[in-house]
């Protein structure tokens, strides 16, 4: 057999045995046993010296281009098994990605406070500082100092709970403003939030509820000022361009006095239960500090002009998710809360 | 208040449909709540004739009516009403109408007669709650008519929610003044001639508080007419302004009141004995009131007396006894002016609320006395005739309101207004307003008419001439301000965080009512008394909270009760403890609850039961936010609401307490019904708040070397004190320090435990020598061995 022929059915056998091999073993033992130190292959070079040196390069290409053959080829093999291997294990690996992910769930702040927290970030933002005040009160912050003497009418509208003592729960956020005049000299641009009550139960009233006070005087604050600001936050609150109306009313800290209706975002004006068919919305109640509750703080109202507002956060929240009864709020179901995330 | 639109229009005619009209109120500060249909809808009732009246042959209280129904139709009707009588004009149903309450009108029989609609009372139309016999309609009625019609087909009743400052548009006469004002139209005011005096009968009035009554007028009318009725024109009047008919003197008395705004009472006059004295209650004096309810006046209310004692609860109500009824033959008319706080305080004092009493304690035009007296005894005269004696007026002016005159500047207008109102303008609006002004260099000295109570400053006038020109002229400015920076700082962590880092670990925020059962707050909190509300809306929420565990316990169970397994809520609000001096702390608290498994329900995870550790890790993680942990140290206590061994403080590096936490007791938990344990943690947020700033330290180059030992310990040492031992012994070497294991069983004596803990060791400086480091443990081990009992754990 010539040379030429030897090779050719060592090539065969061995690329046969590659093509075999089920592992990347067996492909390593078969590198090994024709191609290591003392492989078949190694071998026939190391034979070469017995042939006539004329044939001697061309033989020894013949092995060269034979040994580089199979080297290909059993790393092309091992390759091909190795890749095979991997994808055995990715499929093994392979998961059901639709499953749930697993930890803990997310909670929720309460539908009231992730609207305070806006209306806070907003009037921020305006530049408003943030105070804070007493729930149990005395009557002259909570009515007094408001230009609210005992017997007034308007006392009528505030049901009071009271304490033996004499104090009472605060039944507006108003009286922060008086505790911040008494602390605090103009320019002043403050809001404050919190729990206030009212000795009232029924579907459209609970005895506790959250309003946000807002005050800003300054020398040259003006009822255009104030219409300005209130319709900024309402349409930033409610994010779209809203009809506000300001209707002229009565609280006895303000002159003049406006309660502020916007065009009803539930039928959009045209008439719903929402609305009692009116079209609008009763929102807040604002107005320009009474010159009284500025002189029972110590401010020069001749100098300084203010305006106060105060507006209810449940009102505000119902009608910015459409919740539709005021007592969800503090029955804290979890079938309620969770929808506010 | 509720008032006839067609009423209103006869004093200020306009042509203004009636929703622009309601707008206009509305818009002017009289807030209009609704505009309601004054009639019925009601198809095919009309006004029918009865021309005789015959008895039934087979029922003795029913009769045959032929009743005239217009267009030469007669009709035969049954009817059992007892005022069925040939003359009577009465609304008649035909055959096909639909009465209100669904009631259809179909030909039929009875009693074997035929009846071809029915004759009806006004409860049968829905105009009343309750009818005897059948609505009378006046004879002038014409036969044949549409019910609806007579009923007003085109009225309205507005309906309005005015504020407590405009008692003057309590009336007709306010309401269209107030218009007038606003569109600049005439009014038109029914004449008031004043009465000539017939009779001489006279009764004396003695005014004993006159600072309380600085007006009183009264005049007698005799011999009227008992079995007068009050025509059908003024009930309907009264009907659509929701008054109901009473008597015919009585419903004058409200017509007038509707009218002009004055209240006026009326007393029969033959149960009056001598004269009428205004004066304060005494002591022990009882008056049975209109409404039957006899009661002891406070001691101070102002009274209408005669000779035998109280008759009346002045501007408030009347009393039984001289109250005006089916025998009376003559009557004593008061119109009077009542100083508004001593209404209002009485009023309120009593639980009585009477129209009367609204005006009064709003303010009534202290002018206005004579004028409505005469107009009451002009319609008293028509309609049941009678003798007018003499008015008798009392009066102490100077006890009367005075309007002092106020001075309005045109500058001050601009600068509250923020846009310049022409002054041209503004004295038209101040005269249509009828207030009398005198022109100064910088504007006008105003002088408000007497029915203004609401008018004694600059402001007051400035919301006038806003109002009046209309809000929505008013145009919005951006305000320009100084820059300022509000409160910030880093020393306290915003409320904000806490929650969200609660919200972030699966908690709910809730809020609670602030007052809860004192049962249920004295099971949790016995240590406080808490603050109790003296007229709390119910006997469970009657108890300011000292903590917000009740409230939050609540919660959890309405949870539970509705099918949920797991709760987890918090709440970030105040506990109210009282002070010893009468003063009252409120301590603003983050609380929070947990019942059921540590986790959600989720696959590949077992449904481990959340514990105390759970907790603690929440609360470990709120602290977080304001310091490094080893600032906080955590102790055993003993809490009324806490399992005796599972309750916890935490305190901060000053030993100020910061809250407490824990598993509910048991025998709570099972009062409560839980099935479940529950774990609580409340902290107290203005020390919880408080950070410590962090101050930077050196990072080593220098590797760190980590050894673990655990030791064997008896079961009452507990793991603090060996960390601080450790952490004692180690000193500065120790970089950190954790422990990875308690153990107890096979292996451990029994009334003993094992903790397992990590050292890791570094020096700042240079790289630690393997035989420090063996030394520096060895006497780790050997100290928590003297000090502790501990021994190494091989």
């Amino acid at each position: 057999m010539t040379v030429r022929e030897q090779l050719t059915q060592l090539l065969d056998e061995a690329r046969r045995a590659a093509a075999d091999a089920a592992d990347v073993s067996t492909v390593e033992q078969l590198r090994v046993r024709y191609l290591g130190k003392k492989g078949v292959l190694t071998e026939q070079l190391k034979r070469l010296g017995g042939l006539p040196p004329a044939e001697r390069p061309q033989a020894g290409q013949l092995v060269n281009e034979a040994k580089q053959s199979l080297q290909d080829e059993l790393n092309r093999r091992r390759q091909e098994l190795e890749s095979a291997q991997r994808d055995v294990q990715l499929a093994r690996e392979t998961v059901d990605v639709t499953l749930p992910g697993r930890g803990l769930r997310q909670g929720g702040v309460h539908p009231v406070t992730r609207t305070v927290q806006r209306l806070q970030t907003l009037f921020r933002h305006m530049g408003f500082d943030v105070a804070d005040g007493p729930e149990i009160e005395d009557e002259f912050h909570n009515f007094e100092a408001l230009n609210i003497p005992e017997n007034h009418p308007a006392r009528a509208m505030h049901d009071t709970f009271y304490f033996e003592s004499g104090l009472l729960l605060r039944t507006h956020t108003s009286p922060v403003q008086i505790r911040y005049m008494e602390q605090h000299r103009p320019p002043l641009r403050v809001i404050a939030q919190g729990r206030v009550y009212r000795c009232d139960s029924d579907v459209t009233h609970t005895p506790m509820f959250h309003q946000i006070e807002g005050l800003m005087v300054d020398e040259s604050v003006s009822f255009a000022d104030l219409k300005g600001v209130m319709g900024e936050f309402l349409e930033r609150f409610f994010e779209r361009s809203l009809k506000v109306r300001f209707r002229p009313s009565f609280f006895p800290f303000t002159e003049p006095s406006a309660e502020v209706d916007i065009e009803c975002v539930i039928c959009g004006g045209s008439g719903c239960r929402v609305c009692k068919q009116s079209g609008w919305l009763e929102v807040l109640g604002c107005g320009m500090v009474h010159p009284q509750v500025l002189r029972h703080v110590g401010i020069d109202s001749e100098r300084y002009t203010g305006f106060a507002f105060g507006l209810g956060v449940e009102r505000l929240t119902m009608l910015r998710y459409g919740v539709n009864d005021l007592r969800l709020f503090f029955e804290n179901d979890l079938r309620f809360l969770r929808q506010f995330r | 208040m509720k008032i006839s639109e067609q009423w209103l229009r006869e004093w200020i005619p306009t042509r203004m449909p009636s929703d622009v009209l309601a707008e206009r109120l509305t818009m002017a500060g009289l807030a209009v709540d609704a505009l309601l249909p004054v009639a019925p809808e009601l198809e095919q009732v009309v006004v029918g004739e009865i021309i005789s009246a015959e008895p039934h042959p087979a029922a003795d209280r029913l009769r045959v009516c032929t009743v005239r129904v217009g267009k030469g139709r007669t009709l035969s009707i049954v009817c059992g009403a007892s005022n069925a009588v040939a003359g009577l004009k009465a609304p008649v149903a035909l055959p096909g109408a639909e009465l209100p309450g669904g009631i259809r009108i179909e030909r039929s029989e009875i009693r074997g007669i035929a009846s071809q609609g029915m004759l009806c009372s006004a409860k049968d139309l829905g105009l009343a709650e309750a009818a005897e016999g059948l609505m009378e309609l006046d004879p002038g009625t014409r036969t044949g008519a549409a019910l609806s019609e007579i009923l007003g087909r085109d009225d309205h009743q507005i309906e309005l929610d005015l504020t407590p400052n405009r008692g003057d548009c309590l009336s007709v006469a306010g309401l269209a003044r107030e218009l007038a004002a606003l569109t600049g139209a005439t009014l038109h005011a029914p004449p008031v001639k004043p009465a000539k005096a017939h009779s001489r009968r006279q009764i004396k009035v003695t005014i004993h508080a006159r600072q309380d009554c600085p007006r009183y007028l009264g005049r007698a009318i005799e011999g009227i007419d008992a079995a007068a009725t009050t025509p059908l024109w003024m009930r309907e009047r009264l009907r659509r302004s929701g008054v109901r008919s009473i008597h015919p003197v009585v419903d004058v008395t409200n017509y007038v009141m509707l009218e002009l705004g004055q209240p006026l009472h009326a007393f029969d006059l033959d149960r009056l004995s001598g004269a009428i004295t205004v004066r304060h209650a005494h002591e022990h004096e009882t008056l049975t009131l209109l409404d039957g309810n006899r009661m002891e006046v406070p001691a101070g209310t102002l009274l209408i007396a005669d000779d035998n004692g109280p008759c009346a609860l002045a501007g408030i109500m009347g009393g039984q006894d001289s109250a005006v009824g089916a025998a009376t033959h003559g009557v004593f008319l008061e119109s009077a002016y009542f100083r508004p706080e001593a209404i209002a305080s009485r009023a309120r004092q009593m639980g009585l609320h009477t129209d009367s009493s609204h005006r009064f304690e709003r303010g009534v035009d202290p002018q206005l006395q004579a004028r409505a007296l005469e107009r009451a005894t002009q319609l008293i005269l028509s309609l049941a005739g009678g003798r007018a004696g003499p008015v008798a007026e009392k009066t102490s002016s100077r006890h009367l309101p005075e309007r002092a005159p106020v001075r309005l500047r045109t500058q001050r207008v601009t600068r509250l207004l923020g846009a310049p109102v022409p002054p041209q303008q503004i004295a038209v609006i101040l005269k249509r307003l009828g207030m009398k002004t005198v022109k100064l260099a910088d504007g006008w000295r105003v002088t408000p008419p007497s029915w203004r109570f609401d008018i004694a400053l600059e402001c007051d006038l400035i919301e006038e001439v806003a109002r009046i020109t209309g809000y929505e002229k008013l145009a919005p400015r951006r305000p320009l301000a100084v820059l300022q920076a509000g409160t910030v700082t880093e020393k306290l962590v915003p409320a904000d965080r806490f929650r969200t880092m609660l919200v972030d670990r699966d908690y709910q925020e809730a809020i609670t009512y602030s007052f809860v059962d004192p049962a249920l707050q004295a099971l949790i909190d016995p240590a406080h008394r808490p603050m109790m509300l003296a007229n709390p809306i119910a006997s469970d929420m009657a108890a300011m909270r000292t903590s917000l565990w009740p409230g939050l316990l609540k919660a959890a169970i309405h949870n539970l009760n509705r099918q949920q397994e797991r709760v987890r809520l918090f709440e970030l609000g105040r506990r109210y403890l009282p002070g010893t001096d009468g003063t009252v702390q409120e301590h603003p608290s983050l609380a929070g609850i947990a019942v059921g498994n540590a986790l959600p329900e989720q696959w590949g995870v077992s449904g481990r039961a959340g514990d105390f550790f759970d907790v603690k890790g929440d609360v470990e993680a709120l602290l977080s936010t304001s310091g490094p942990r080893e600032r906080f140290r955590f102790r055993p206590i003993q809490h009324p609401a806490l399992h005796p061994g599972q309750a916890a403080e935490v305190t901060d590096a000053d030993g100020r307490q910061i809250g407490v936490f824990g598993g509910l007791h048991p025998s709570i938990q099972a009062e409560l019904g839980l099935e479940r344990p529950v774990f609580l943690f409340e902290l107290w947020l203005k020390v919880l708040e408080q950070v410590q700033i962090p101050v930077f330290g050196e990072i080593s180059r220098f590797p760190s070397i980590r050894r673990d030992i655990a030791v064997v310990v008896d079961e009452h040492i507990s793991a603090q004190s060996v960390l601080d031992c450790v952490a004692q012994v180690s000193g500065k070497l120790l970089a950190n320090l954790e422990l990875f294991d308690e153990y107890r069983g096979e292996g451990i004596d029994s009334g003993r435990k094992s903790l397992a803990m990590g050292l890791t060791l570094q020096d700042s400086s240079r790289t630690l020598k393997e035989g420090e480091v063996e030394t520096l443990m060895d006497q780790v081990v050997a100290v928590l061995a003297s000090r502790l009992g501990a021994r190494l754990r091989q």
